[in-house]
């Protein structure tokens, strides 16, 4: 006959397990924080340094001859930060996995980032095809709300609190088409602030 | 159905099937690659104990191909269910009876 201890264990063994199969876990707070530092520093450099910040709808940066060399820039600077961003992400959440025993590409994870790549492939698509026609004041914005459907879509297979950050996203996003003039703005503000408030909060509430 | 004199099913005596009903019980289905990730067994030991379960009739097995590769996923059964969530309640009852 088992004893009471094993009974207990095994409750917590099915308890962890259900946890485990149904949610990615290992999304780690820090990554938000340095990705909101990434858009912060990204948006400044887009800012200060190439001088962009389109306040109308269509600012035609399409000269006869192509794309602009200042929109260049900041497209180039933009891919950086991603890459720079979903580096450190996928490194902290490994090496999150691997403190809790897990593998990093697991089934969950799996889920999770499918979920995500439908709103995020229409998005980049939509982005690109806007950037070919000229309207480059919605660029910003529509790549929150994009994001933030992402986010929104995905949260069901990871952190609750992930469901807010998509809703969060995705109303910087809607604010943002509309006062195209703040697009830039909030543009850091939806990546970089709130990342970073995102990643310390979790951090805090599940890392300590 | 054997059902030992506390409540408790027999068939979840193993921690391996109680592994993979609490793995099925919260998805709609897994595919064997899955709960091999999940439970950290080898491919014949998951084998063998998920051939128990299916025989027990509490998870139900799905076969197919994706791509030339067969893929196969695994679900719950209602019967499964129940007799997963009677041996939870049993495990939860003992508990407070032993402690109280």
């Amino acid at each position: 006959m088992k004893q009471e201890k094993d009974y207990s264990r095994d409750l917590a063994e099915i308890r962890s397990m259900m946890e485990r199969s149904s949610k990615f876990l290992s999304l780690s707070g820090w990554a938000g924080i340095m990705a909101g530092i990434y858009a912060l520093v990204g948006a400044y450099i887009a800012y200060a340094v190439f001088g962009f910040n389109p306040d109308h709808s269509s600012d035609l940066p399409l000269t006869g001859t192509g794309i602009s060399a200042t929109l260049l820039n900041v497209i180039l600077l933009a891919v950086f930060i991603l890459a720079m961003a979903v580096g450190t992400a996928i490194f902290l959440s490994s090496k999150k996995a691997e403190k809790r025993g897990e593998k990093l590409w697991n089934a969950t994870a799996r889920r999770v980032l499918i979920n995500m790549a439908v709103p995020l492939a229409v998005g980049g698509i939509l982005v690109l095809i806007m950037i070919s026609k000229g309207l480059i004041g919605f660029v910003a914005p529509f790549t929150l709300l994009f994001y933030g459907l992402a986010l929104y879509n995905a949260s069901k297979f990871t952190y609750g609190e992930m469901r807010s950050l998509g809703l969060i996203e995705i109303g910087l996003g809607l604010l943002g088409s509309y006062f195209v003039g703040y697009g830039l703005l909030l543009w850091a503000i939806g990546f970089g602030v709130v990342h970073i408030i995102y990643g310390i909060y979790m951090h805090y509430k599940y890392e300590r | 159905m054997k059902i030992l004199l506390n409540g408790l099913h027999k068939a979840f005596e193993s921690r391996i099937r109680l592994g993979i009903m609490s793995a099925l019980a919260v998805n709609d289905m897994l595919d064997f690659n899955a709960l091999k990730e999940y439970l950290d067994v080898t491919d014949g030991n998951l084998a063998s104990h998920l051939k128990a379960l299916e025989k027990e009739e509490f998870i139900k097995v799905e076969k197919s191909f994706v791509g030339r590769k067969p893929n196969t996923t695994y679900a719950v059964t209602p019967l499964g269910k129940k007799a997963f969530s009677d041996h939870l309640s049993a495990l939860e009852k003992l508990i407070k009876g032993a402690s109280s």
